[in-house]
């Protein structure tokens, strides 16, 4: 036995390794998942190098005299690491009108860690900063902005490429794009610019016209003028309530006392837009003074290399303006390139895609021209469009393009597709309202692409149609059409749309833009009436095989303004829609990484999957195959069984048993004892803390091949409820997956002796049906070792007798049963063999017989317990009396006849009232189930 | 005193005719399973929902007064308008109604029942001890969970197609972004649209698998994943997260739709995919690792 225990330990020690071996694969994996996720997070979040902002207030000498000072109120971001040894190029970022500082902050962060220092402001007029709004007049706003770049220059840790002369480009969308312009116009010292969709002329942008015609001929757009008026103009609950600075009590506009028709504006600017707005028409004045604020007439001034940045979804500041600002800057020699997004003053930011792509060609844009890394930007050109909708973003997903070179709104290509439709009457319809909605300005987001909010008033617009398309059209630039129009007063503002018709009729408006277009001296019969070119707005969309194109000349939009009279005009379109087209490359998408993660991800997964099962294969073979050689006949060995549960829980403090063939071995305990816990480990459903199993000399492992010659019944019955006995059984012998035959199905069904309730559902089944059918699961296949919990559980009297018999003629044969009960009676009657437990530990084990069978002593109650005490122990061979209580004694008689000790008793005149066969187990039993009184009952 | 036994009978013990690799054959276990109410009950219902729905639609009247707002009406809207304009659109639309919750609960039902139940009736502890080594059983319960929910969205799918064809005729799918789909193109969308659905569903079935293995209590297994399931879909509504919400299991539950626009936006059903195969692969492997590992004490 000291052998057989040393070798256990061996056993044990030789496995630990492997133990740990497998924690350490299982942790390595986890480790490998984790450090796999850190890096996915480690790209998601780069992390950005610090930076400090230093919030101050500027205070600038500027105005037409060049000495008026004003307030303005700034953000220096500076990056960690910029000193007067190492200076750092600068950034000026302007905010869009209504914006102050803050709302460039997000822009300012991302810059500074690209590297930059960045000064942002807020424009006078606006939020914290004093002054009023004179729209980036070059004596104001701009001169302004050239006393930061002095400001800058002045600073020890901004690079300067003179004394005086900061290395600094100028970066800024819509009001502050067109700044950057100007400021570059004015002031050499500008390095570079990033424009983003900002205005080329601002008299043509709030007046447009389509044919060419100058802005006092324009077509007044009414509905952005009014909601900039009004966001400057309009307090607290306008836009700028964003900036809580510019909503506060002490807003300048309030504190200065102006007029509250005009809020911040200079008066100049206040006074023209009323007269704008009165009439529609712009006075050349007011032309004049909006010119003043436009790049338009001062790009030839323009030397920094530019990269300009427009919208396809902006009807205030569409392409067109990009355009005329890149012919300008180019016509210099100074480099330019264009690119435009889905987006804008309408669109929004645009999808990722495109926010990507802008803050790749600025960061190179800079780079370069600032920073002096990398080579010369190429002046190639890029473009989007929408081509369906991403769920996840809730927008539009886009396709990116590029082409060698801008090719401007003509494309390199033009299609000429056919319209047909009759001369039309349209109406006018008088104050300008019910009006077609094109565009709701600053709808932001999905609007302009879906569609949703595009109207024609029945009678208010014609139609003229194509053919479908016999392939598709890719549209990149402005498209023209000719329009010959006829009005009984002479005059028409009319207004032209391209629509993309899908063959279920559903017309899209690309980007809700419209070409605006005011006609004069016409004839009052069309007939009569001269062909004008119409330019629309560009865009950038593809119109599918199968579409047809759509020209609607209409009388009346909401977002412009619209002669009062009612007038009926008489529209033609007389000849074909010219549509410009650029052939480019698709841009690869930045998303086409994920698609090679994805494989990459399948092919680990399917490489460690195999992985998984090989080692997991070998494993198994390799657990099953080690013998003891010296069980290999004996159904269990088990030595040293400990089992704690988590929490201290000792259930089986130290457990040593063994079932040979040919027995059956009662484990007999209180109820708590241990045997049910003992039981789950050795049929491999819990692990032991220590100790081993054998079965048949096999190693026990969950699951362990050997357990297929073990027939179980464990803590009562489990079945399907919803099947049948039969089904159950037949079910559960599948699951081996051994031959049928093997099952002796109809055996066992014998023993379970159900009858016709084996067809009936589980459910319906007593308690002690359900045992029944348990204990003949538990035999299917005539299992070499069986092991009973408590079987008798349920069962009638007579079934137990039934149940006592079967399992001593299924231990003949060599087969072994174990049994476990809680009833001393119930052992002492099936088993030959017996291990009695208490407390998880062993206290007595044996063949019946000799644990359980008669002892050699009696329990006697006599009359006088003295002396028959003194009576017995003179009798020859007697052993031992000792008293067991008032007048009972307990005598070992060791052979002699029970007859001739009361003979003896009787002798003497005492009296005898009882003799009781004293057996062994009994009393330690007894003993041990008065301990657990609450546990002993039977059940 | 270890020695390594020649074969005299079977080398590791096992009863003649055992083999561990043949033990809860699948065939059995999908019988087991199929034999369950429960199951009977969910794929009844998968037939009779797109039934129901056809007969709400009918008793509902004629709503074709109204001119379908279009592709661009809304891309939600637009599908419960067009459901009545072709099998192809009525299916499409039986997917929609179905996919957020309904298909959520079916393989929640299916994958986190698939360990718990058998726990719960007692019968693990057999299976094990028959034995059924733990993994085989893991498999055998996870391809039968796979497959029945598998069978559910197909049998959905299905009547949805044969009823809404028979009732309203084979027209192209509408509800993209873009151009109409033919009736042969549209079945592949739909198809596709199926496919992802069920990789995006995967994480379900990984988390309430993973439930099922550590709980006894099915109900328990089933409501935990559906709850996250839940949770998950709450927090991607909070923007204020920003690109965290990426990292959501159900992030990426919509990216199906970008199928149905013209062409195929692609991009975050990739991602989406490779989410749902991160999270199914971690909670199984997690389930394995536990399973392996656990005391059977139900």
């Amino acid at each position: 036995m000291a052998g057989m225990s040393s070798s256990v330990v061996a056993r044990l020690r030789r496995s630990l390794p492997r133990w740990h071996r497998r924690r350490l694969v299982s942790a390595g994996l986890v480790a490998a998942l984790l450090a796999g996720a850190g890096l996915v997070g480690w790209l998601a979040w780069p992390a950005a190098p610090g930076f400090t902002a230093y919030e101050q207030v500027l205070t600038v000498r500027s105005g037409p005299d060049g000495a008026t000072p004003v307030a303005l109120d700034s953000t220096l971001y500076l990056p960690d690491g910029a000193s007067a040894a190492d200076p750092v190029p600068a950034v000026l970022l302007g905010h869009g009108f209504g914006g102050s500082k803050r709302s460039v902050a997000g822009d300012a962060e991302e810059l500074v860690g690209q590297g930059y220092a960045v000064l942002a402001w807020t424009a006078r007029g606006f939020g914290a900063s004093g002054g009023q709004i004179h729209l980036n007049h070059p004596e104001y706003e701009v001169r302004d902005a050239q006393r930061l770049l002095d400001w800058l220059a002045a600073r020890p840790e901004i690079r300067t490429d003179r004394p005086g002369d900061p290395r600094v480009g100028v970066v800024g969308g819509s009001y502050g794009g067109a700044l950057a312009l100007l400021l570059a116009a004015h002031d050499r010292r500008v390095d570079a610019i990033v424009p983003m969709i900002t205005w080329h002329d601002l008299a043509r942008s709030f007046l447009p016209e389509a044919t060419g015609g100058a802005p006092e001929q324009g077509v007044f757009k009414r509905a952005w003028a009014g909601l900039f008026f009004g966001q400057v103009t309009g307090g607290p609950a306008a836009r700028s309530g964003a900036d809580p600075a510019g909503s506060s009590g002490a807003d300048p506009a309030g504190s200065s006392g102006a007029d509250p028709a005009c809020g911040r504006f200079a008066a100049d600017v206040c006074a023209a837009y009323q007269r704008l707005a009165v009439t529609g028409r712009a006075d050349p004045e007011a032309v004049a003074r909006l010119r003043e604020s436009s790049p338009a007439s001062v790009l030839d001034r323009v030397t920094a290399p530019a990269l300009l940045i427009q919208g396809g979804a902006d009807s205030l500041f569409p392409l067109s303006e990009a355009d005329a600002n890149a012919r300008g800057i180019a016509a210099n020699g100074t480099p330019v390139r264009v690119a435009w997004f889905v987006g804008g003053h309408d669109g929004g930011v645009g999808p990722p895609s495109d926010q990507d792509r802008l803050r790749r060609l600025t960061g190179q844009w800079l780079g370069h021209y600032l920073a002096g890394r990398g080579e010369p930007p190429p002046t190639s050109f890029s473009w989007s469009r929408v081509s369906g909708f991403s769920a996840a973003d809730g927008g539009p997903a886009t396709t990116g393009y590029a082409a060698g070179a801008y090719p401007g709104l003509g494309g390199t290509d033009r299609r000429r597709v056919p319209l047909s439709g009759p001369p039309q009457p349209v109406a006018n319809p008088p104050g300008g309202a019910p009006a077609a909605i094109s565009s709701v300005p600053a709808a932001g987001g999905l609007a302009s692409f879906v569609n949703g909010i595009v109207t024609d008033l029945p009678g208010q617009h014609a139609r003229f149609t194509s053919e479908p398309l016999p392939q598709s059209l890719d549209v990149v630039g402005a498209p023209q059409v000719w329009l010959r129009a006829a009005s009984p007063t002479g005059e028409a503002v009319l207004f032209v749309k391209l629509y993309d018709v899908d063959p279920a009729g559903v017309a899209t408006l690309a980007g809700g833009l419209v070409g605006s277009v005011r006609l004069t001296g016409l004839p009052a019969d069309v007939a009569d009436a001269e062909p004008v070119r119409v330019t629309l707005p560009a865009i950038a969309r593809q119109v599918p095989a199968g579409h047809t194109l759509r020209v609607t000349v209409a009388t009346s939009d909401q977002a412009y303004a619209t002669p009062p009279e009612p007038a009926v005009y008489t529209v033609a379109v007389p000849g074909p829609v010219t549509v410009p087209t650029v052939t480019g490359q698709p841009l690869a998408n930045p998303e086409a990484g994920w698609r090679w993660a994805l494989a990459g991800l399948l092919v680990a997964l399917a490489a460690g999957l195999a992985v998984a099962v090989a080692v997991a294969r070998h494993r198994r073979r390799r657990a099953g195959r080690s013998v003891v050689a010296e069980h290999r006949d004996t159904p269990l060995v088990v030595t040293g069984l400990r089992k704690e549960y988590p929490g201290g829980l000792v259930a089986v403090s130290r457990m040593d048993l063994t079932v040979r063939r040919a027995e059956v071995v009662g484990l007999l305990g209180p109820n708590g004892a241990g045997k049910t816990t003992a039981l789950r480990v050795l049929l491999g459903l819990t692990r032991p803390t220590a100790g081993e199993v054998l079965i048949f000399g096999h190693r026990l492992v969950p699951g362990a091949p050997v357990l297929s010659r073990v027939g179980a019944l464990v803590e009562g019955p489990g079945f399907l409820p919803h099947r049948s006995g039969l089904a159950n059984l037949t079910g559960y012998w599948q699951a081996t997956g051994r031959p049928v035959g093997d099952a002796r199905l109809a055996e066992v069904v014998e023993i379970a002796g159900l009858g016709d309730s084996i067809h009936r559902r589980v459910r319906t089944y007593s308690h002690g049906m359900r045992q029944r059918l348990a204990i003949a699961q538990a035999m299917l296949g005539l299992p070499d070792l069986l092991v009973l919990d408590e079987p008798t559980d349920g069962l009638d009297p007579p079934q137990i007798a039934e149940m006592r018999r079967v399992l001593r003629r299924y231990a003949t044969g060599g087969r072994a049963v174990l049994v476990s009960s809680h009833l001393l009676a119930e052992v002492e009657q099936t088993c030959t063999h017996v291990i009695v437990v208490h407390k998880g530990a062993v206290v007595a084990a044996g063949p019946v017989g000799e644990v359980v069978g008669d002892s050699p002593a009696v329990h006697l109650e006599v009359s006088d317990a003295q002396v028959a005490a003194a009576v017995l122990d003179r009798l020859a061979g007697v052993r031992s009396v000792s008293a067991d209580g008032p007048g009972a004694l307990v005598v070992d008689l060791d052979g002699v006849p029970a007859a001739t000790a009361v003979a003896a008793l009787v002798g003497v005149g005492v009296g005898v009232h009882r003799v009781v066969p004293r057996r062994r187990l009994e009393d330690a039993f007894l003993a041990l189930v008065g301990d657990h009184p609450t546990g002993s009952g039977d059940r | 005193m270890t020695t390594r036994v020649p074969a005299g009978g079977s080398v590791d013990g096992a009863a003649p005719g055992y083999h561990a690799g043949r033990t809860l054959p699948f065939r059995a276990e999908w019988r087991r399973q199929a034999s369950r109410r429960r199951t009977q009950l969910v794929l009844g219902f998968m037939v009779a929902l797109p039934l129901i729905i056809l007969a709400a639609f009918q008793l509902g009247g004629d709503d074709e007064g109204q001119e379908p707002s279009g592709p661009a009406g809304g891309r939600i809207s637009s599908l419960v308008d067009l459901a009545t304009s072709g099998g192809l659109n009525f299916t499409l639309f039986t997917i929609f109604v179905s996919a957020g919750f309904l298909l959520v609960v079916v393989v929640a039902l299916f994958f986190g029942d698939a360990v718990a139940s058998e726990a719960s009736w007692g019968s693990l502890r057999y299976l094990l001890a028959a034995p059924v080594p733990r993994s085989r059983l893991l498999t055998a319960k996870l391809v039968v969970a796979a497959g029945h929910s598998a069978l559910a969205i197909l049998l959905l799918a299905a009547t949805a197609l044969l009823a809404g064809t028979l009732r309203y005729g084979v027209h192209p799918l509408r509800g993209g972004i873009a151009a109409d789909l033919p009736p042969g193109e549209g079945l592949v969308r739909i198809g596709l649209v199926l496919g992802y659905l069920a990789v995006g569903l995967l994480v379900v079935a990984g988390v309430a698998f993973l439930f099922s293995v550590l709980t006894d209590a099915p109900l328990g297994a089933v409501g935990g994943a559906v709850l996250l399931y839940i949770l998950s879909s709450i927090l991607d509504q909070i923007t204020a997260l920003g690109s965290l919400r990426s990292l959501l299991p159900t992030h990426y539950s919509d990216a199906w739709l970008g199928l149905l626009s013209t062409p195929m936006q692609v991009d975050d059903l990739v991602k989406g995919t490779i989410s749902a195969l991160c999270y199914a692969t971690g909670c199984a492997a997690l389930a394995w690792w536990r399973f392996l590992r656990r005391d059977i004490v139900s």
